[in-house]
């Protein structure tokens, strides 16, 4: 796909938007409460957030009750849920921090303390960080990466509304997954709008694109943008030395390494990502032999569990800022190496948590670190006048025919959506939710659930696949279901669905295949997010088996068993190897609530929830309050 | 050097096409014949034989082999071998699970002990190079894993 | 099949690092035609010969495994203002060459 002019012209005026806005005169220092104390403990202070997934406003995320750790991860944080995580952290029921951090008692503490994140609230809280940290020059805004796509605008601004927000709030550095499939030139175009440093050691240029031909012709168009160094490849800088407080910094660059694996390599055809562990090994020491810094951080997209597994094999790094898996974890992982220790941390998703390193550094030796996370509870914390208002401003913004909402030229754009603001599309109410609809979990959720049906009855099919990706909103029970959150589930540039027909055997050797990408033993050949979602069909899965015995007892709604030899009408979306045709999957879903919903009191029923049954998993921390069988 | 300047000097220069002299350099007259029937083995002993005359190479982690945990696309897997072993001859190229495994054999008598290439793999299994150093076989395995597309989070 | 050969030479202490993309199918000869269900003849290249001037600094055999649009970088001890060349021949007796000094 080829982005043209016109689009680029579109986003640069939605990225200008903040500029279009006078300076609010500047508001007295807001007073927090007391949860946001959060005094320097050093002299140089790290702020960490990540996988914000587009969500610019204050949403609600349950956090999962499954959250299984296999191999050496097997209740170590973040595999731990409800009551397990509360005791291992010290937090009480009924907290804030158990509302933030658990799914226990989701519905009334949802009720309780309200939505989390929102970028003015975000803005606000991070500003308040700094004011305590002693002024801006004492710390550095470390954006984990997955924060420039999710939603509805993100998709239709194609990243630029969160590029523009990320300036607002002030981003140093950041590094990349999900913002790679807008296409790598757009990519480009909004690093080059892009104030802070993008960063990635491990994402090169192929071998075979560095002989000259369109890549190369894209990156002298972007004066040099996309190709840091010709003899080591290097896409974009590995790490950014930063002096805060007057002490150096590297901050190492770590993109999502499965990049080519999860996401569709078409729109990243000269990009090659990886570990690269090996590279990175010999980066951490070049740098504290060259860069005399004070200390070596990695912000990292490879999940928490590769995370450890890194820091035990690098020797070198005082601290990773991961992302990815999408846990709010309070508490570092601590990882000896070599004498040094290098604490693993991990700030969740959906801007719901903020992560705080204070590290105190005397001639240029770090003598020690403290950190602590808290959790965005929006109604606690004021919105930023001036964000909120360029907040309002882009949503105000109109569809029109220059949007690009697909790889399918036919569906680029959405007629009946052309001529209304984003905010009107978006807020449009579609039904009562009957139960929490969620998304996290290793392997089905609520909101999956709705999204199966959609396809499944739409495409007449028996059995309904859907991604496992991490990110999309909660809807708590008896709450409206928005456009907003249809958007939040799905919002991606391959969106498109479709119904083939599949041999039984192909079916399970998808589900063999997944279950194997998450819960390989080895992080370091898992690659992706949870279990493919399921609708129209149960199955046993056995986590600790080996790839080709995990799924056992396959069988339709109907009772049928899958037979290997007989053929399926199986439907989904987000092919990653090929472009089908059919509909976007939010029009696919929004039709289907607004069929399915009780014609007089709106509430949208779900009859059954595809849960597989777990089988040899009783014993896991990660396992907790399973609506499905156990076995 | 600013990037641009970077990019500028690096891509001008560095290629003068010199006219070939076409004809005069066929490989088939330097190389002996080629080894179709090592190309046609079904399994790692039997192509090393084929190819190199001797088998049961000797494990050896003085070769390094460069390669992908994962692939990203198992139809063009990089994979680099390099050597500290002396008088290296030969290093060549097998991938364990493909229905013929032997990839590729590269004399390297006059040039350094490296090479680098991509190869196809049909699914997942142990890359296996072997060295042909001093007139011994060396080898090591480094496995990688082909997956289906999975979903990302 | 001319011009199928890319290919770039570069001296840095003594060694030269020799890159080279070649434009070629690489046929397996297992292939399946999706849609005629025929097997596609195998067609790749089988001998690889670099040379400076009369010396054979690095000579290959290949199969189909090599993988579409071959990449391959070696090593050889050379200076710049060498000439280098690359030659290929494939199973059906084509050929190319091409040839570019060290840089």
């Amino acid at each position: 796909m080829k982005l043209s002019r016109r689009q680029f012209i579109q986003l640069i005026s939605a990225a200008s938007a903040a500029g279009l806005f006078p300076e609010f005169a500047q508001a007295a220092a807001v007073t927090l409460p007391r949860l946001y104390d959060a005094p320097m403990q050093g002299n140089v202070r790290l702020l960490h957030f990540t996988d914000a997934h587009g969500q610019i406003e204050p949403v609600y995320f349950r956090e999962p009750n499954v959250n299984l750790g296999v191999g050496d991860a097997f209740g170590r944080a973040p595999h731990l849920v409800g009551e397990s995580f509360l005791k291992e952290m010290g937090f009480k029921e009924g907290s804030v921090e158990a509302y933030a951090y658990t799914y226990l008692d989701f519905d009334n503490l949802a009720k309780k303390y309200g939505p989390t994140g929102g970028f003015a609230h975000m803005k606000t809280l991070l500003d308040a960080l700094i004011t305590q940290a002693g002024g801006r020059d004492k710390a550095l805004i470390l954006d984990g990466g997955d924060s420039w796509q999710g939603s509805g605008t993100s998709l239709w601004t194609r990243g630029a509304d969160m590029v523009e927000i990320s300036n607002i709030l002030g981003v140093d550095v950041m590094v990349g997954h999900w913002e790679f499939t807008y296409s790598q030139q757009q990519l480009l175009t909004n690093i080059a709008l892009f104030k802070g440093d993008f960063v990635g050691q491990n994402v090169r240029v192929k071998e075979s694109s560095l002989f000259g031909g369109e890549y190369l012709d894209m990156v002298e168009k972007f004066d040099g943008l996309g190709l840091y160094n010709e003899d080591s490849g290097h896409a974009f800088m590995p790490y950014t030395m930063k002096t805060v407080n007057g002490q150096r910094i590297a901050v190492i660059g770590q993109a999502f390494p499965r990049m080519a694996n999860a996401n569709p390599q078409e729109f990243f055809p000269d990009l090659s990502f990886g570990l690269r562990e090996d590279d990175l090994k010999t980066l951490v020491a070049k740098i504290w032999e060259e860069e005399k810094p004070a200390a070596v951080v990695l912000l990292s997209h490879n999940g928490m569990d590769v995370d450890i597994k890194m820091a035990n094999r690098i020797p070198g790094l005082n601290a990773i800022f991961g992302g990815h898996t999408h846990d709010g974890v309070p508490k570092p992982v601590v990882v000896k190496n070599e004498g040094r220790e290098c604490w693993v941390t991990n700030a969740g998703s959906s801007a719901k948590f903020v992560g705080i390193l204070d590290m105190n550094i005397e001639n240029n030796e770090l003598k020690g670190m403290h950190y602590s996370q808290k959790p965005v509870i929006s109604s606690m914390i004021p919105a930023d006048k001036k964000t909120e208002a360029y907040i309002r401003h882009m949503r105000s913004k109109i569809y029109d025919k220059e949007i690009v909402e697909s790889r399918v030229p036919a569906l680029f754009a959405n007629k009946q959506r052309m001529g209304k603001s984003f905010d009107e599309i978006l807020t449009e109410k579609l039904a009562i939710a009957d139960r929490t609809l969620y998304r996290r979990g290793n392997f089905m959720g609520t909101w999956d659930q709705v999204l199966c049906n959609a396809l499944k009855d739409h495409y007449k099919a028996d059995v309904a696949l859907s991604a496992g990706v991490r990110w999309g909103v909660t809807t708590p029970k008896g709450e409206w279901i928005t456009m907003d959150q249809v958007m939040s589930q799905c919002s991606m540039t391959y969106a498109e669905t479709y119904v083939s027909e599949m041999t039984g055997k192909q079916l399970l050797d998808i589900l063999e295949g997944v279950a194997d990408n998450l819960l390989d033993p080895d992080p370091y050949l898992q690659s992706g997010g949870d279990m493919v979602r399921v609708g129209g069909l149960d199955y046993t899965i056995l986590p600790m088996k080996k790839l080709g015995e995990r799924i056992q007892h396959a069988r339709l709604d109907n009772g049928d068993m899958i037979d290997p030899d007989s053929v399926y009408k199986v439907a989904g979306w987000a092919q990653v190897n090929r472009t089908p045709e059919g509909p976007l999957l939010w029009d696919l879903t929004r039709e289907w609530i607004l069929k399915n919903r009780d014609a007089k009191t709106h509430v949208l029923k779900l009859d059954k929830v595809n849960h597989p049954k777990l089988v040899g998993v009783n014993d896991n921390p990660g396992l907790a309050a399973y609506a499905g069988e156990i076995g | 050097m600013n990037r641009r300047a970077l990019l500028k000097s690096t891509l001008g220069a560095s290629v003068i096409t010199v006219a070939a002299a076409a004809g005069l350099l066929l490989p088939g007259r330097v190389l002996a014949a080629y080894p179709k029937e090592a190309f046609s083995a079904k399994d790692v002993s039997s192509a090393v034989s084929g190819a190199l005359g001797a088998a049961n190479p000797q494990q050896s982690d003085q070769i390094e082999i460069k390669a992908p945990d994962i692939a990203e696309n198992g139809s063009v897997v990089p994979v680099t071998i390099s050597t500290e072993l002396s008088n290296v001859e030969s290093i060549s190229i097998f991938a364990e699970s493909n229905g013929t495994p032997l990839v590729a054999v590269f004399n390297l008598s006059s040039a350094d002990a490296f090479v680098s290439t991509r190869i196809k793999m049909g699914k997942t299994g142990n890359v296996v190079a072997v060295v042909k150093s001093g007139g011994k076989l060396y080898s090591n395995s480094k496995e990688v894993k082909v997956t289906i597309g999975g979903c990302g989070g | 099949m001319a011009n199928s050969i890319k290919l770039r030479a570069k001296a840095s202490k003594g060694s030269v690092t020799v890159k080279a993309l070649i434009n070629h199918p690489m046929e397996t000869g297992l292939r399946k035609d999706q849609k005629t269900g025929k097997l596609i003849p195998a067609h790749h290249i089988q001998e690889v010969v670099a040379k400076v001037g009369d010396k054979t600094v690095m000579e290959a055999v290949w199969g189909g495994a090599i993988s579409t649009n071959p990449y391959l970088s070696f090593m050889f001890s050379g200076a710049k203002g060498d000439t280098l060349t690359l030659s290929w021949v494939d199973n059906t007796g084509a050929s190319d060459s091409d040839s570019v000094e060290v840089s």
